[in-house]
């Protein structure tokens, strides 16, 4: 990614009308976290909802508000899909992207729709189960499992590019 | 003589009402096609350009009407709540969002003569369409009418009564494009609420369609009332309705975004590859 080539320091603003590019560290991992969670959810969707059929279209037991809840949250992760998708594109044209935070974004938001989708949806509200008719154990330890990896994955992200867009890449010209 | 032919169209099972059938279709494919090339030429003689690619989505939107109230569309959704759908994702969705895309009123108020347009104009800023173009307004209109349509006796009205079948439809199509109007899309929308609301409408009425798909999926025994007595067809039709709406979000979510996309850089003076912001970097 692009540094502030003439050696300003941080928070010194460049006369310039048009300013040399910085990457954008919240908002690339804000924006790729959008992302992440409605991938995440349209995997749940697609992956388990319509091709294995473990848990479904409609749960027979799910009751009116759960249904609701359901139509909601899937078009929901459309619509923030297509959001992030052309936000992403936006930070990309204007250079403002910031690589490694937004991969940490990435894992955090997919990590994070999955570990709420596993102890809230499944567990609190028991919406639907991951499958029915099977002793749950290793298929919630594996559900839970998997978003705290993803989400073990997104803090190390975070932290390695924790000085992203600041005097970093000077560091490594010398 | 074409004007009979709405009347004989109602008619069903002879040749000869279908051959009418497809007469009415090709009228209405052609003729609004034809007005709308003239107008677009009219622009290009005065000097100003319009995208070929508005041109074919309008005269793509206008064949997905045309396929929708063909005899073949008709027949099979007469009877077959599969075919009946088939109808309505074509003129309630995929049809208006080709339309919009189109800016037919753009084209138009750029060809009426000059009193016509200060007409125009003032209408397009009217309170009364305001309200009735809010988002939230055409949501209801477009969603509310397919519950009422699935919820209550009118779908199987519609099997029976020709008047109300047409009705019916041309409410799906209006109502399909006043609802893709107000949320994206080139014409000019005045008082446009900002895009989050727009967004929100557009989760809000994207998850009402799922619903009621799932409805009609969960209830298929009983819905529509006095409707299909298969309730498989009943499930199948409900599919559909399923995945079609979720393609039809998508297809208005990217145009509502691609929109934003496209002032955000125009804001900024980027065009569609970022050329300043590049051009700055580089020096």
């Amino acid at each position: 990614m692009d540094a502030p080539r003439d050696g300003t320091t941080t928070g010194h603003e460049q006369p310039d009308p048009a300013p040399a590019p910085r990457p954008q560290r919240r908002r690339s991992m804000f924006v790729a976290a959008a992302i992440g969670v409605g991938l995440m959810a349209a995997v749940d969707e697609i992956v388990f909802h319509q091709i294995l059929g473990w848990h479904h279209f409609y749960d027979r037991s799910s009751p009116q508000i759960g249904l609701l809840s359901d139509g909601l949250l899937h078009t929901a992760e459309i619509v923030v899909l297509v959001a992030g998708f052309f936000a992403f594109a936006d930070l990309r044209r204007r250079r403002a992207l910031a690589p490694v935070s937004a991969w940490s974004g990435f894992f955090l938001g997919s990590g994070a729709f999955q570990l709420f989708d596993g102890i809230v949806d499944h567990k609190l509200l028991r919406l639907h189960q991951v499958r029915y008719g099977v002793d749950l154990f290793a298929y919630d330890l594996a559900w839970n499992a998997a978003a705290a990896i993803l989400l073990l994955i997104g803090a190390g992200l975070a932290w390695g590019s924790r000085t992203e867009g600041s005097a970093a890449p000077r560091i490594q010209e010398r | 003589m074409t004007p009979t032919v709405p009347l004989v169209h109602g008619a069903h099972g002879s040749g000869g009402a279908d051959a009418a059938g497809w007469l009415l279709v090709a009228l209405l494919v052609l003729v609004p096609s034809i007005a709308y090339l003239r107008a677009a030429r009219a622009r290009r003689f005065a000097g100003r350009s319009w995208p070929a690619r508005r041109t074919a989505a309008f005269v793509i939107g206008l064949v997905l009407v045309g396929l929708a109230v063909s005899p073949a569309l008709h027949a099979l959704g007469r009877h077959d709540l599969r075919g009946h759908m088939v109808q309505h994702l074509l003129l309630g969705m995929f049809a208006p969002l080709a339309l919009v895309l189109a800016a037919p009123v753009t084209l138009l108020l750029g060809v009426l003569p000059v009193a016509a347009r200060g007409t125009a104009r003032g209408l397009l800023r009217s309170r009364a369409l305001h309200g009735l173009a809010h988002p939230a307004t055409a949501a209801a209109l477009d969603i509310g009418g397919l519950y009422l349509l699935y919820l209550t006796p009118l779908y199987a009205l519609t099997t029976t009564n020709v008047l109300a079948h047409h009705v019916v439809n041309l409410h799906v199509l209006l109502a399909g494009c006043l609802f893709t109007w107000s949320i994206a899309g080139p014409d000019p929308a005045p008082r446009r609420p900002p895009i989050t609301l727009r967004a929100l409408v557009l989760v809000a009425a994207g998850a009402a369609h799922a619903y009621l798909a799932k409805l009609l999926y969960a209830r298929a025994p009983e819905l529509p009332p006095g409707g299909s007595p298969d309730p498989d067809q009943v499930r199948a039709a409900a599919q559909l309705m399923y995945y079609g709406g979720d393609l039809a979000e998508v297809a208005l979510a990217v145009a509502l975004f691609a929109t934003w996309y496209r002032t955000r850089g125009a804001a900024r003076g980027i065009g569609g590859g970022g050329g300043t912001c590049r051009a700055s970097a580089k020096g």
